[in-house]
């Protein structure tokens, strides 16, 4: 089964499930947008070979998006000591940072490596098909794309994002929203233009392209030089596919990178509980009909006699 | 209260006064039939009520903090747990603490047991707040809670489970509100509607258990989302539905228990005799349910473990505070309801129902928020958070209780004897003519 065709299976799936409890006559209005698969998905390889810790991408992404001035600036490089919660985390992405780039000092190697983190614009994004006004939008261009105007604010998306992606303004009252780094979409990626943080990139630690290009530009570098790289492309096969991949020399959870990913979508978790779901809205009823009309039957007696009872009131 | 009633005091239960025949006004009926200045002197004498003033005090405003400085305000604020007490504890346990509706409703209206009758109206009641409250808890979550009805109007995200439980919920409410509104039309004083309600009773109850199964099952697909964040012992992808739903059966049945059991001690006055008389029985019954889930969910939750191999985990510090997860709220519960069942130690049977209660609670504590990103750091709700918490659960607590104070939940209206209703069929043109209603019933009694 596709991916495609899974996602639609499981659509209709949790449609019923919806419509059949309430009511609901109209099918059509179900008709949803269909996912056609993304063969001109676009996506970046990150080399965290190449990428020595500058930080410009982090000012080019604030620039391009406007985003508030950070505390320290970008080429204060005081940034890779700083560690939250008892040293349990490095810096994250925020509302106020669509990307940031940490430094690991790692075993493997003796220099440290420097990652850049954004969100990984999933194939099949958890974000997406776990939000249910459907805030989210895969794009043909492979940009995963949020939509402030129905967001409710329940935050499920942050809890399933398998990278915790999604920063949210908690602090505002009226109209707080998800925060996420939206591939530079409305104003290059639809233009044909890679995204700021690639173009500002001083190293070409990034590469900007088709994802089906890069994956093969990613096995030709851990080909052409085995020695270098770790023989894993991250975001290949990790949670069903991301537009964003990565190379490494250290073993990747050395880069701070979760290893433990499945390797299929987030989504299809969800299917052991959906397949239920027609079964449950089709036999329950007849099932639960029959058991009553077998107590009644079997009450028979009990239950004459109580109304012999009322009869005689 | 009770001094009144000490002093030949007696609640409203009926809609004509005893004493000169005459319709009770609304108002009266809200004062219990107390004067409102007898009513305000037993007001004031409940310490009870005095304990709830000072929640409130200190709650409510907090509430409106939050709604004028946003949810970082209160909260945390931190990406990594999105959710927090509101949905861990509002969502999650009040959910299925509040299965006792379609539970009782199944075993009285499909099975036909009518033993279970004197309770079933507290049943279908605590499914109703618990669900209202687990909503009211999310419209203090909700980041925008004035688009609540979005997944309903403006935009479907057909693939999410969070939209089923959405709609589930709020189609199960509905049902709830319905089953719940025969009392309320009973105590009202309209018996057309009330009748009109009775007639569909199959209809909801069957609607009551699909929608129960799915969206019980719906919750703890939820955590399916996030596979890695939630520790494995806690975590399985292809048993989290059955566990959700199989716990909140035990949990259900348990929450009446306890109701019951703080009704029999705080509010005897309201009950009827033949709620008192059979609670006991009736009680065992319960138990004997819950225990015979527990043992269930024990069986699955051991299956799942070896289904995923969790087994090393065990000797981990996680697996210490999972097994007392599991000690103390299954397998304990398990062998105390046993022992109590054998020797009909009704008040063992309570303090076990509160003990799986308290299990429950931190079995989805544990599952949402304590082992959730447990590779990652651990974060604690701060006060104002658990303020609101509390200060809901006791806005809970305080409806529940103004509610059983009146409707007839725990006692028979006296106009319409209840137990008649059970399978008396109504046709349409019963006169609602309140004072000789027993006539008609015996009039239209017809065998279904
Ligand atoms: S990384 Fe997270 S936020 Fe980005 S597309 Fe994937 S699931 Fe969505
Ligand atoms: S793709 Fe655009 S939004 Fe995303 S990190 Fe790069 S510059 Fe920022
Ligand atoms: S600009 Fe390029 S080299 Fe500099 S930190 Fe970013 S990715 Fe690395």
């Amino acid at each position: 089964m596709s991916g495609i065709s899974r996602r639609k299976f499981l659509k209709s799936t949790v449609v019923a499930g919806g419509s059949a409890a309430a009511a609901m006559s109209s099918t059509k209005s179900f008709a949803m947008k269909e996912f056609e698969g993304y063969p001109e998905s676009m996506g970046v390889l990150v080399d965290l070979t190449r990428c020595i810790g500058c930080r410009t991408c982090e000012a080019a992404c604030n620039k391009e998006h406007g985003l508030p001035e950070p505390e320290l600036p970008f080429d204060d490089f005081s940034v890779f000591d700083q560690v939250f919660h008892e040293g349990k985390q490095k810096r994250r992405t925020t509302e106020k940072a669509y990307t940031v780039v940490n430094r690991y000092d790692t075993k493997a190697q003796g220099a440290p490596v420097y990652r850049k983190l954004q969100c990984f614009h999933c194939s099949e994004p958890a974000c997406l098909t776990s939000c249910f006004v459907n805030a989210y939008t895969k794009t043909k261009e492979g940009a995963v794309i949020y939509n402030a105007d129905v967001c409710v604010g329940c935050r499920m998306c942050m809890v399933a994002c398998p990278f915790s992606m999604p920063a949210y303004t908690y602090d505002s009252a009226l109209h707080p929203q998800i925060i996420k780094c939206n591939f530079c979409y409305d104003n290059r990626l639809t233009k044909g233009k890679p995204p700021a943080c690639v173009e500002a990139c001083p190293q070409e630690a990034l590469t900007f392209g088709h994802r089906k290009t890069l994956v093969k530009t990613a096995h030709e570098r851990i080909r052409s030089n085995p020695k270098k790289y770790v023989d894993h492309v991250y975001g290949e096969k990790e949670v069903g596919g991301t537009s964003w991949m990565y190379l490494s020399s250290v073993p990747f959870d050395q880069a701070g990178f979760n290893t433990t990913l499945q390797h299929h979508p987030i989504l299809d978790n969800t299917k052991s509980f959906l397949g239920i779901v027609p079964m449950v809205l089709g036999i329950w009823p007849a099932l639960f009909m029959g058991f009553h009309l077998l107590a009644k039957g079997g009450k028979g007696d009990k239950e004459s006699k109580d109304k012999v009872e009322v009869h005689g009131e | 209260m009770k001094n009144f009633i000490k002093e030949g005091f007696k609640p409203v239960d009926s809609l004509n006064d005893p004493d000169d025949g005459h319709q009770w006004s609304l108002m009266q009926k809200l004062l219990l039939g107390l004067s409102p200045k007898e009513y305000f002197q037993q007001l004031r004498r409940n310490p009870f009520n005095w304990f709830l003033f000072m929640i409130f005090a200190v709650g409510l405003p907090v509430i409106v903090y939050r709604y004028i400085n946003g949810l970082g305000s209160v909260m945390h604020g931190s990406f990594d747990y999105p959710w927090g007490l509101f949905l861990g504890f509002g969502l999650f346990c009040m959910v299925p603490l509040s299965a006792s509706g379609f539970l009782l409703g199944t075993t009285v209206e499909l099975f036909g047991q009518k033993d279970y009758k004197p309770i079933l109206n507290l049943a279908l009641l605590n499914g109703l707040l618990g669900y209202f409250f687990a909503v009211v808890f999310l419209l203090v979550d909700l980041g925008m809670p004035w688009r609540l009805y979005y997944p309903m109007v403006i935009s479907w995200g057909t693939a999410a489970v969070l939209f089923l439980v959405g709609w589930h919920v709020a189609t199960y409410l509905t049902v709830q509100v319905l089953e719940v509104s025969e009392s309320f039309f009973e105590w009202i004083g309209w018996p057309t509607a009330k009748n009109y309600i009775h007639k569909g009773t199959i209809g909801l109850t069957v609607a009551g258990i699909i929608l129960s199964t799915l969206h019980q099952g719906a919750l703890g697909t939820l955590l399916t989302y996030a596979p890695g964040k939630v520790h494995p012992l806690w975590y399985s992808a292809e048993f989290m539905w059955i566990f959700f739903l199989c716990s909140s059966i035990f949990a259900g049945l348990c929450m009446v228990i306890a109701v019951s059991t703080i009704v029999k001690k705080t509010m005897s006055w309201r009950c009827s005799g033949e709620f008192l008389d059979n609670l006991d029985s009736i009680t065992i019954g319960l138990a004997k349910g819950a225990s015979m889930a527990l043992v269930t969910y024990l069986v699955i939750k051991i299956v799942g473990m070896t289904h995923d191999n969790l087994w090393a985990y065990l000797t981990t510090g996680w697996g210490t505070w999972y097994l007392l997860e599991i000690g103390l709220g299954v397998v304990l519960p398990i062998i105390l309801f046993s022992f109590a069942i054998r020797n009909k130690s009704v008040g063992l049977i309570r303090f076990t129902a509160f003990l799986t209660i308290f299990g429950l609670l931190l079995n989805r504590l544990n599952t949402v928020l304590i082992s959730f990103n447990w590779n990652l750091y651990q974060e604690w709700p701060p006060l104002l958070e658990t303020i609101i918490s509390v200060t809901i659960f006791f806005l809970f607590v305080t409806v529940y209780r103004f509610i059983l104070y009146r409707l007839p939940i725990l006692y028979a209206w006296q106009a319409v004897p209840a137990k008649e209703l059970v399978s008396v069929p109504v046709p349409e043109q019963a006169d609602p003519d309140p004072v000789q209603p027993e006539h008609q019933f015996a009039k239209v009694v017809t065998p279904s």
